[in-house]
């Protein structure tokens, strides 16, 4: 049942519980969502919908996600570039830019992308339906508001995130090659070497890894905010708003503890 | 059909709705009446759980709804069929799409059958040509009959109206209207609607209700209903220049 009651919060305490109480609703939301995936897959008319969620997150990201990562790529072998240039290093900029975007940067940026680009605009519209009363009515037709909604939303994210990540990592290292080649004199075929030489297989993993918490919880951030929102386009925005802040703190809090989990100090 | 039994819902410390008791019948036009804020929708909305009474019961013949979960609570909301107040159409489909969608999603028809349905389900409201339009390309008074339309095609046993003529110019209030009284005389839907307009309730309910802080202050026939002496309900009747004498031609000019 998703439609439901704001719970008031009276206290300290009160507000302690309140919160517990809004992980562990976005928790089963997020379970369920995925649990209901093969339903999406298997019906026509929700297959429908996952590929036009698809297009959404994916294809009509793509501008933004391009600028980002090829600028990323830039910063990162122009920052790196400029240190190592100090020690006549600067061939090694390639391994530099490659394994900061396969381990962090490229599912970071992504992460960021889809959170102010698709996240927001879940947040958004499960808001206005929320306050419109069209989740009670699809409720009312016995209709499963996780399945026929954020099940599509959710995979969707998980098959476009680890797609874009890799698409960023890709662009970023070309962007990187570039001011390389046109800044720092590095030869492309030698920036190439030392970027495919250092990077690890691993690093790739866990790229992708991270990528696919990032679109779990961009998913599921937006959707539980879509879901709980009350009072009006007032409460619209904040959902909204709520939705972009909670995503960007958790992607950067797991961020690292997934970079903790899989790489010793 | 559906018993209220001391229902008391409290929103953090405003009593909306306190210790109602009430019972439905089946095949009745219930009217619930009463001014703003009175807890009229809160109690439209218990009867399909999408609140929970803070104290007391609703059933559904001998099912407890406030009870019901999950499949429980999707099998018994599949015996109603409820006009929410913005009619709730989702705004990506065409109005016909937003009809088809409880057949499409709930049951295995074929896509001619499911066609064939929205058809009469858009004629029985005079929608037949807006079947291809987007909500937002139709008028309120058109909405809320697209909204009816998918309230009843999975022909439901109860219907719920969320103030269904509100907002609506005389003429499209009075086919709403109409509307609501064949549907109850050629399909036997039990109805419960919501409202502020009186002189729609005297045309179509079969019982009338008025509601004052948590409790029923009145309920019975129309004619019993405009009979009243409670200070509350002549007022509201007055209000609206639905007086004494004014009562009769209400009930005779019935659809």
């Amino acid at each position: 049942m998703i439609t439901r009651e704001p719970t008031p919060v009276t206290g300290p305490l009160s507000a302690l519980a309140h919160a517990f109480g809004e992980i562990g609703r976005a928790g089963i939301l997020a379970f369920q969502s995925v649990l209901l995936l093969p339903v999406t897959l298997f019906r026509w008319r929700s297959r429908r919908e996952l590929v036009s969620q698809m297009y959404q997150a994916g294809i009509k990201s793509l501008p933004i996600i391009s600028v980002v990562a090829l600028f990323t790529g830039m910063i990162l072998a122009l920052q790196v570039g400029l240190e190592l240039r100090r020690y006549n290093q600067e061939i090694y900029i390639g391994s530099a830019v490659m394994v900061s975007l396969l381990r962090e940067m490229g599912p970071f940026m992504t992460g960021i992308v889809l959170t102010a680009c698709v996240g927001s605009s879940m947040a958004a519209q499960l808001g206005t339906m929320t306050v419109n009363e069209e989740i009670a009515a699809l409720e009312m037709m016995a209709i499963n508001p996780v399945r026929f909604l954020m099940a599509p939303r959710m995979g969707a994210m998980l098959f476009m995130t680890p797609l874009l990540s890799f698409y960023t990592c890709v662009l970023g290292v070309i962007g990187g090659g570039v001011v390389g080649f046109t800044q720092l004199s590095v030869p492309w075929r030698q920036y190439i070497k030392t970027a495919v030489d250092f990077a690890d297989t691993r690093d790739l993993y866990v790229g992708l890894l991270k990528a696919l918490v990032f679109a779990v919880i961009i998913t599921t951030v937006a959707c539980y905010e879509g879901f709980t929102t009350t009072r009006g386009a007032v409460g619209v925005g904040q959902a909204t708003r709520r939705s972009v802040i909670s995503s960007l703190l958790l992607i950067l809090m797991t961020g690292y503890i997934i970079t903790r989990m899989f790489y010793d100090l | 059909m559906i018993r209220f039994e001391h229902v008391t819902k409290t929103f953090g410390d405003q009593n909306v709705l306190d210790d109602l008791s009430f019972e439905l019948h089946k095949g009745e036009i219930f009217h619930i009446v009463g001014p703003s804020g009175a807890g009229k929708s809160v109690t439209l909305k218990h009867m399909v759980r999408l609140l929970s009474p803070t104290s007391g019961s609703v059933w559904l013949g001998d099912r407890e709804i406030n009870a019901a979960d999950g499949r429980e609570l999707e099998e018994l909301r599949e015996h109603f069929g409820y006009l929410f107040q913005s009619a709730a159409l989702l705004g990506w489909m065409t109005v016909g799409e937003n009809i088809a969608l409880p057949l499409r999603e709930k049951t295995k028809l074929s896509e001619d059958e499911i066609e064939g349905k929205v058809r009469s389900a858009l004629k029985m409201v005079g929608l037949e040509d807006a079947g291809e339009k987007y909500p937002s390309e139709i008028s309120g008074g058109m909405q809320k009959r697209a909204g009816l339309a998918r309230a009843i095609v999975r022909d439901p046993e109860i219907v719920l109206y969320d103030e269904p003529t509100s907002g609506l110019d005389p003429m499209t209030s009075r086919t709403i209207d109409r509307l609501i009284r064949d549907l109850n005389e050629r399909l036997g839907i039990t109805s419960v609607v919501v409202t502020h307009d009186l002189y729609s309730s005297f045309l179509t309910a079969t019982r009338i209700a008025m509601l004052s802080r948590g409790k029923f202050i009145e309920l019975g026939t129309p004619e019993q209903f405009a009979a009243s002496t409670h200070p509350e309900v002549r007022g509201f009747l007055d209000a609206q220049g639905v007086g004494a004498g004014a009562i009769a031609p209400h009930l005779t000019a019935r659809p």
